[in-house]
């Protein structure tokens, strides 16, 4: 690594992924190269079925790449691992334990070497706290409302103290006023934290709410990177403010073009 | 009283206070269309609700089965009178209640208490039983994690599946040279394969998304088993544990009508010799209360590891 490893903390290398169907092979993506600084949030954004997925299964190490290479603080990308931890969209929590347990596997993986039972519950703990669940500790998922699941599902990736925090379309099944709840305060916590960031999504507004730049994905099969935007909107941003703002309508309608006009998905 | 208020807790007082005063004074308070039906519809919707929260169940559940008994024992009774030899429903009792008044006695070692002949089926059934979960829970684990071990398993288990417990009965007394350790063999037989095959399919079925988990918070082997497939595959072992103690339930009848001793399938066979016909209904009678006290046993501990 010769240029600062900041600059590209995550680093795609003509990565190609072709997956072995019974109706034969079928290429998902073909030559994606991205590079990520440290603390940037990225937003994938694309139809359905373009592969957007895939490119984070790749980063979390849950897939490997048929070509190319994939980095993460300067070392390969082989299996998964707890510095890239991931929120998937169906949250994903263990039916059988408690919110605090769901978080307390993440975090006992992870620091279980170093501290001592107290310490990993006082981590638990302050996870849970900082989405706000506090209260809702000793409850089971199926107690909870799908945004607060979500919130546990975020509180375990945030609780191994990840450096890259992977989201696969982490509010795609929650409602809109929930989503926007949850938007912000990821927001925030991300600004706090400082860490990483990875997200796939399907909805504008959020990717440009959200992101330091928006990957824009062409249609698959043989998907690939078609344009990346760079959204250069001040921090700290406020939703309200933002729907009068110039450059955020600007941003917003270039995101559109490019799904609608240029990369238009015929309709299935 | 006539407080109109849109608060929730003064609203449930006002209705409240409204059926209290109500025997003393006439109602004159304007209250909300809520409360007012509360308070005054609730006496005779009670009165009704109540008579169909006792009768209505009487009528859906408990006389349809009262019914089918009383309908089993007039076919009985007719098929008993018109057939020699074979008593009715009244003779039955009788001698259920003779039976029953003395289960414990040891005459000898081939004439004992109905009760202690239970019991030795039930002991049988209960060492085969664990036996196999023993064996079978932790094989089905097995087969089910890896795909290589399930396609090595999945000949054998397909060949000697379908195959009827008791022929394996020969086998147990040539290896084991005796009749009580060959009749546990064959509960062992009958109930290994439902419980391998359920747990196995449990744990193959463990959604992608958990193993996902488990692979991104790099969960040792160990917290994969006890913290993911554990509990997710209980339900499907406990209707494997279910299955398996009905068959093996079933199968010790048989297996003790040929290996003699002590048992309630022995039992029906001594008293086939002394053509003690009343006795043999007694115990395909008692065969299926104990199954099905068993079968709703284990119902009861399904639903205390169930996590839905």
């Amino acid at each position: 690594m010769t240029t600062a490893l900041q600059d590209r903390y995550v680093l795609i290398e003509n990565v190609n992924m072709t997956f072995q169907t019974k109706k034969g092979s079928f290429q998902a993506l073909k030559d994606i190269n991205l590079d990520i600084r440290e603390g940037e949030f990225i937003s994938i954004i694309g139809h359905s079925g373009c592969g957007k997925s895939t490119v984070l299964n790749l980063i979390a190490g849950l897939l490997q790449p048929t070509d190319g290479y994939l980095f993460c603080a300067g070392r390969e990308i082989a299996k998964p691992g707890p510095e890239r931890a991931v929120v998937f969209q169906n949250h994903s929590l263990l039916p059988w334990l408690t919110c605090f347990e769901n978080v307390y596997l993440a975090v006992e993986r992870v620091f279980a070497d170093t501290e001592s039972k107290m310490q990993l519950a006082e981590r638990t703990s302050a996870a849970l706290g900082l989405v706000g669940l506090s209260h809702a500790m000793e409850k089971r998922p199926n107690e909870i409302s799908g945004g607060m699941k979500q919130r546990v599902g975020i509180a375990r990736a945030l609780s191994m103290e990840p450096k890259v925090l992977l989201l696969d379309e982490p509010f795609g099944a929650l409602d809109a006023l929930t989503r926007a709840g949850l938007q912000d305060e990821l927001m925030n916590i991300m600004a706090r934290s400082g860490c990483t960031a990875v997200m796939v999504t399907h909805d504008v507004d959020e990717a440009v709410l959200l992101s330091d730049r928006i990957v824009m994905m062409t249609n698959g099969p043989a998907a690939t990177i078609g344009e990346i935007l760079e959204v250069d909107l001040p921090r700290p941003r406020h939703r309200l403010e933002l729907v009068e703002d110039a450059a955020y309508t600007h941003l917003r309608s270039e995101v559109l073009k490019f799904l609608y006009e240029r990369h238009a998905k015929k309709a299935a | 009283m006539s407080v109109v208020s849109f608060n929730k807790e003064k609203m449930i007082q006002t209705s409240e206070s409204a059926v209290q005063a109500a025997p003393a004074q006439p109602v004159v308070a304007v209250v909300i269309p809520l409360s007012t039906t509360a308070a005054v519809a609730t006496p005779s919707l009670q009165r009704r609700s109540a008579w169909a929260a006792t009768t209505k169940p009487v009528f859906e559940w408990l006389l349809p089965p009262v019914i089918g008994l009383l309908v089993f024992g007039a076919i009985w009774a007719t098929v008993a009178a018109l057939t020699q030899g074979l008593p009715g429903p009244v003779k039955t009792w009788q001698s259920a209640v003779e039976l029953f008044s003395d289960p414990f006695y040891i005459n000898n070692p081939n004439d004992m208490g109905i009760g202690w002949n239970i019991l030795s089926s039930l002991k049988r059934v209960a060492t085969g039983f664990a036996l196999a979960a023993i064996v079978g829970i932790p094989m089905g684990f097995v087969i089910g994690r890896y795909a290589f071990m399930s396609r090595m398993a999945a000949p054998i288990i397909s060949l000697l599946k379908p195959v009827s417990p008791l022929a394996w009965l020969p086998i147990g007394l040539l290896v084991f040279k005796a009749a009580d350790p060959a009749a546990i063999w064959v509960i062992f037989i009958t109930a290994v394969w439902p419980m391998i095959i359920n747990t196995a399919v449990g744990v193959s079925k463990v959604p992608q998304d958990y193993m996902n988990v488990a692979k991104v918070l790099n969960l040792s082997e160990w917290k994969v088993v006890t913290k993911i497939l554990l509990p997710y595959v209980m339900p499907y072992m406990m209707t494997g544990v279910r299955l398996s103690i009905g068959a093996a339930w079933l199968v010790i009848v048989a297996a003790e009508m040929l290996t003699g001793g002590v048992g309630i399938g022995f039992w029906v066979w001594d008293e086939w010799n002394n053509l003690n016909v009343e006795h043999i209904i007694i115990a395909i009678f008692i065969v299926g209360i104990v199954g099905l006290l068993l079968e709703q046993l284990l119902v009861l501990a399904a639903k205390r590891y169930s996590y839905e």
